[in-house]
């Protein structure tokens, strides 16, 4: 099948299949799991995995078309993004073949959901310094310590899982990954209610947990380089969704914007021409980045400054938009309030601002790294977390 | 649209900053304009004709090329009168001229630009352009003209009688100004001059110009970070240096693509042209001054002197900045286009 009968075929199957209404939570589950279900059997789930393993064995051509195809649906596919985005590609990459065997089918047909266990609350932007603890017990780990910012954790069946597995050698060099059973009497999800108000993430406690060393990916003590695959595909499936549209439904687009101000004032109206500015700077930067993708030539590091500018932007936007509109903006059920609230969000989750910073003029520009104290210390005598 | 570079284009890109970087190095800039240079990157490298129709014995080339090659004169920072003749060149191609357009094609005419209206009246055009770009290595000033009711486009011999021009000293070293007046000097009309799509394409070539002066300042700091010590530490391992740059990258980012769509706009969508052109303008110029500043500032003291070459990027920008006029009207102009 060539790409333009892959694209009929596709928005066919769209228009025939794709959810049009809204539907509450509580059906949300039930119904994201048939919806994915039905994906799979018709071939447009994992459309780049290996066919081994249950996917299509299709290129990123393929892939890019469905994206187009489905961009003007909402497919209710959010509480399957870390599976499919993440911790599925780790397993595909890492993982053994029993591993592979047991857990890729049932992920890309919607049959299990999985969430990502990874910073911790002394843990964020370095993530390597986390303290939660496996402890080796004949052919089985005991899981003890805790997580934070778990996307989908209360709906998830299986995690993966980053705990430190040896405290006398460096922080890097003393972790290990693992697929956690969700369900496990010792794991405690509690939902973490953030600035907006929403419970979109949460924290999880673990209290004795054992996973059998079969559920161990990579390595002992190699979890780091396993962890840095994760984040690679992270990055990569946030800037793949960066700038696809969906910003004129936003409160403080431009769009949404010239419907209710005054734009005869010339301050309003320059500073709409500002936004008009930085949105198409971002949006013909992103553009460019998915022609050179499309090209072959891999963004890299390079996503990383689209990300940078993508925060940056949300910030503005919605600090703009709010002091435009005025007082309103400030009650509480105004579309504009919310996205006040929600606006430090991009910039913090994914890598925060000054970690993007780092890496653009580290990888990017190639500059020297920061000197670092931490890197040739046993974990067991290194400062960790909030120190008074 | 496209904004990535073909193999053809990438190939002239290297020509050209292949060419550039052994004919026109920094410390020859600061000498000034080089009519030997100018003529080998015409006869060499054919540039002058890049856009020129293949009829007229030019490249036939559309303006993402040419943006290519200004990119590339743009980080040179090359002196004389190529952007000024490019211009001409954009105008000529909305108002086709064999005789101008071979001359330029063959590297014979370095012609200006101006947008500032001249009277024009049975074969004569007077008037007093205050600024004209590269007026005083240019042959030939092509500009608007008021003849009676109509408005057309003239072409005027500058080296012929009822001309007198006076070099103007200017902020950025590497280039000139001159102020013209024209006092009944003989005047060639065109044709009518266009209502539109001239002063959009000078705004994207500008840009054009503008993203090469970034990313070659952008490239010398970096670079300055990379062996420059304080405090024990290449100063580009600071935050303080590398968030800053990095900063800069994105900004510089975000222009490339600017361009490419604005030149693939001029190509291809002239519907898209103006509000292209105009973005390119608002957000490239303040951006290349930006960078400019911050890699100024970002060399320390030695960056404010005058044998360091910060100050030539730096003066560069600005006066690219405000070349078209004050920024504020392309920021106004899509304003205007957006129906705000």
């Amino acid at each position: 099948m060539n790409l333009a009968e892959y694209r009929r075929a596709a928005g066919d199957w769209l228009r025939e299949n794709a959810p049009t209404d809204d539907y509450p939570e509580a059906d949300g589950i039930t119904r994201a799991k048939e919806f994915m279900a039905k994906l799979y059997d018709a071939g447009y789930s994992g459309i780049t995995w290996p066919k081994q393993w249950g996917g299509q064995g299709l290129t990123q051509a393929e892939e890019r078309v469905f994206a187009e195809e489905a961009r003007d649906y909402t497919l209710p596919t959010y509480i399957f993004s870390i599976g499919l985005g993440m911790t599925g590609p780790t397993i595909v990459d890492r993982g053994t073949d029993a591993q592979r065997e047991r857990f890729v089918r049932p992920l890309l047909r919607g049959e299990e959901i999985w969430c990502q266990l990874f910073s911790e609350p002394g843990a964020g932007s370095d993530v390597a310094s986390l303290q939660t603890r496996a402890v080796r017990d004949g052919d089985h780990w005991i899981v003890n310590g805790q997580k934070v910012w778990t996307s989908v954790a209360h709906h998830a069946d299986w995690g993966l899982l980053l705990a430190r597995t040896d405290v006398d050698v460096p922080k890097h060099k003393g972790l290990t990954m693992f697929v956690i059973d969700m369900h496990h009497p010792g794991v405690t999800v509690r939902p973490l209610k953030d600035m907006s108000g929403r419970a979109n993430f949460n924290e999880i406690f673990f209290d004795n947990v054992p996973i059998p060393d079969e559920h161990r990916v990579g390595e002992v003590n190699d979890g780091w380089s396993v962890a840095v695959t994760t984040l690679l595909h992270e990055r990569l499936s946030i800037s793949a969704g960066v700038g696809m549209g969906g910003q004129k439904d936003h409160p403080a687009s431009l769009e949404a914007l010239r419907r209710t101000l005054d734009t005869s004032d010339p301050l309003v109206h320059d500073e709409l021409v500002e936004l008009h500015i930085r949105s198409r700077a971002l949006a013909l930067f992103n553009q460019r980045l998915a022609q050179e993708t499309r090209a072959g030539i891999f963004p890299g590091a390079r996503g990383s400054a689209a990300k940078l500018l993508l925060a940056e932007l949300t910030l503005y936007q919605a600090d703009l938009a709010t002091r435009l509109v005025g007082p309103e903006a400030a009650l509480a059920d105004h579309p504009l309030a919310r996205a006040i609230s929600m606006a430090p969000g991009m910039a913090l989750g994914g890598g925060t601002n000054e970690i993007m910073r780092n890496i653009v003029g580290d990888r990017v520009l190639g500059l020297p790294p920061e000197p670092r104290v931490d890197k040739n210390v046993p974990f067991k005598d290194l400062k960790v977390g909030t120190q008074a | 649209m496209k904004l990535v570079l073909s193999q053809e284009q990438q190939e002239l890109r290297a020509a050209v900053r292949d060419f550039l970087r052994t004919a026109s190095p920094l410390p020859k800039v600061r000498e000034g304009y080089d009519p030997q240079v100018y003529a080998r990157l015409n006869g060499e490298l054919g540039l002058s004709g890049l856009i020129v129709p293949e009829e007229y014995g030019g490249a036939g080339a559309g303006m993402s090329e040419l943006a290519v090659a200004l990119e590339e004169t743009g980080a040179a920072l090359l002196p004389g009168p190529f952007l000024a003749t490019a211009f001409a060149a954009l105008a000529l191609s909305q108002v086709p001229d064999k005789e101008l357009q071979t001359g330029i094609a063959e590297g014979r005419i370095a012609a200006t630009f101006d947008h500032t209206e001249l009277s024009c009246d049975g074969g004569t055009a007077s008037g007093a352009p205050a600024q004209v770009l590269s007026g005083g290595e240019a042959d030939v000033l092509v500009a608007p003209a008021r003849d009676g009711d109509a408005l057309v486009m003239v072409a005027v011999e500058l080296a012929g009688p009822g001309v007198t021009r006076t070099a103007l000293e200017t902020l950025d070293l590497t280039r000139g100004q001159a102020r013209i007046v024209l006092d009944g000097a003989p005047a060639r009309v065109l044709g009518p001059a266009p209502q539109t799509g001239v002063f959009d394409r000078l705004c994207v070539a500008l840009a054009a110009e503008q993203l090469g002066v970034m990313r070659a300042a952008l490239d010398a700091i970096v670079a300055y970070a990379k062996i420059r010590v304080a405090f024990g530490r290449y100063i580009g391992s600071y935050q303080g240096v590398k968030h800053k740059l990095a900063d800069m990258h994105c900004k510089l980012e975000q222009a490339e693509s600017i361009v490419r769509y604005a030149a693939w706009a001029a190509d291809e969508s002239p519907a898209e042209l103006p509000e292209a052109a105009a973005l390119a303008q608002a957000y490239v110029g303040r951006a290349c001054f930006e960078v400019a500043r911050d890699h100024l500032l970002l060399h320390g003291g030695i960056g404010y002197t005058w044998e360091h070459d910060a100050h030539l990027f730096y003066k560069r920008a600005k006066a690219d900045e405000v070349l078209l006029g004050p920024p504020r009207i392309h920021r106004a102009r899509l304003g205007q286009l957006l129906e705000l």
